[in-house]
């Protein structure tokens, strides 16, 4: 089964884009294992109370959610404050992924 | 031990791109894989030598007290990191994108290549990942 | 040989630059030196298949600039076989008609961009 690690640099609230991004990560969850990292800005809608349905239409399913610990640290967003179905992760999980052959897509 | 290859973009400072690649450089040197990192385009000024630090005004600290180091900086500490690893770091800068820019004088350890040469590094590597710029 | 996918996204960005679009440019670089690669234009990149771009003219001071001529490029790259998709979703937002397409260019549902990935093993996310 294929394996793919998507990186989402970007707030929806920013690009109008995101929510393209989230739907393929879905579209390949259903062909392989997904990780989809959420890292700068792209962290602000991992916020309880974030208004974004895109993120929220994936949580909860086959993709896995991660968060970029530093980049919520750095937006004072506390791991205890995400919503349901995202973890916080460490950098090295992309790393982890790209050393085992994951195709990467970064947005 | 894996070879990761890493494309930049982003000039210095002026993307929030540029801290998560070198934090991804970091990691997979830590974690004892190669790496190999292609500069496309601005991100071909990170190890430009002629980068200086200066004093901070707003913050009211001198040179010394800021001890802000350039992105040449973190450039050198992390060959300098993969050495201490024992692994692979090629820091490789598009040759013709450096010649555009008259960034010439890069600090030790930085090539020159080609998109073939950025090509090959990817063929001989495990994960690619490209950050691409807006 | 590992098959590459070029999402191309970012578009009309380097104007001033010799090798502009500089995504179409290094994949069609590393075309010649022997990769296989494949183009996928989404976002506002759809206008790059779109014919009748004309960036000539630009002049700062005594300097005239050549400017890209990404039909030229976009033309290059179909002849070198390299192929090249569209996201057809992102063309009619665009309010851009099939009739206006360079000849070569293949038009693909937004739908099927996972099938896309999924059938390269590395994708360049420009």
């Amino acid at each position: 089964m294929s394996r793919y690690i998507l990186i989402q640099s970007k707030s929806p609230w920013e690009s109008g884009d995101v929510g393209h991004f989230y739907a393929l990560a879905r579209e390949l969850g259903d062909r392989g294992e997904v990780t989809f990292f959420l890292v700068q800005n792209g962290v602000m809608a991992a916020r309880t109370g974030a208004s974004d349905a895109g993120l929220d239409g994936i949580l909860g399913g086959k993709v896995r959610v991660l968060a970029d610990d530093f980049s919520l640290r750095e937006r004072g967003i506390d791991a205890g404050s995400l919503k349901k179905g995202v973890g916080s992760g460490a950098i090295d999980e992309v790393v982890d992924l790209l050393a085992g052959g994951a195709k990467a897509l970064w947005h | 031990m894996a070879t990761i290859t890493i494309g930049i973009m982003d000039p210095p400072y002026e993307s929030a791109n540029t801290p998560t690649a070198f934090r991804l450089v970091e990691a997979a040197i830590r974690k004892g894989h190669n790496v190999n990192v292609f500069c496309y385009e601005g991100a071909t000024a990170l190890g430009f030598a002629g980068q200086k630090p200066h004093a901070n005004a707003v913050h009211g600290l001198s040179l010394e007290e800021e001890d802000h180091p350039n992105p040449k900086e973190w450039v050198k500490s992390l060959l300098t990191f993969a050495g201490e690893k024992k692994v692979k770091l090629v820091w490789c800068n598009c040759g013709m994108c450096v010649d555009e820019r008259g960034v010439e004088n890069q600090v030790e350890g930085v090539c020159r290549g080609s998109p073939v040469d950025a090509w090959k590094y990817s063929e001989a590597s495990d994960g690619v990942l490209l950050i691409g710029t807006e | 040989m590992a098959k590459y996918l070029s999402i191309i996204d970012s578009s009309y960005r380097a104007t001033i630059e010799e090798q502009d679009d500089t995504a179409v440019w290094f994949t069609h670089a590393m075309k010649n030196g022997g990769a296989d690669v494949s183009i996928l234009l989404r976002g506002d990149a759809v206008n790059y298949a779109v014919s009748g771009q004309d960036a000539k003219g630009l002049r700062f001071g005594a300097r005239t600039v050549k400017g890209p001529d990404m039909v030229r490029d976009i033309q290059a790259v179909i002849d070198k076989k390299i192929s090249l998709y569209a996201v057809a979703d992102d063309l009619a937002e665009r309010g851009i008609p099939a009739s206006r397409l360079i000849p070569g260019v293949e038009q693909v549902q937004r739908s099927a961009i996972a099938r896309l990935i999924e059938t390269h093993d590395r994708v360049l996310s420009w």
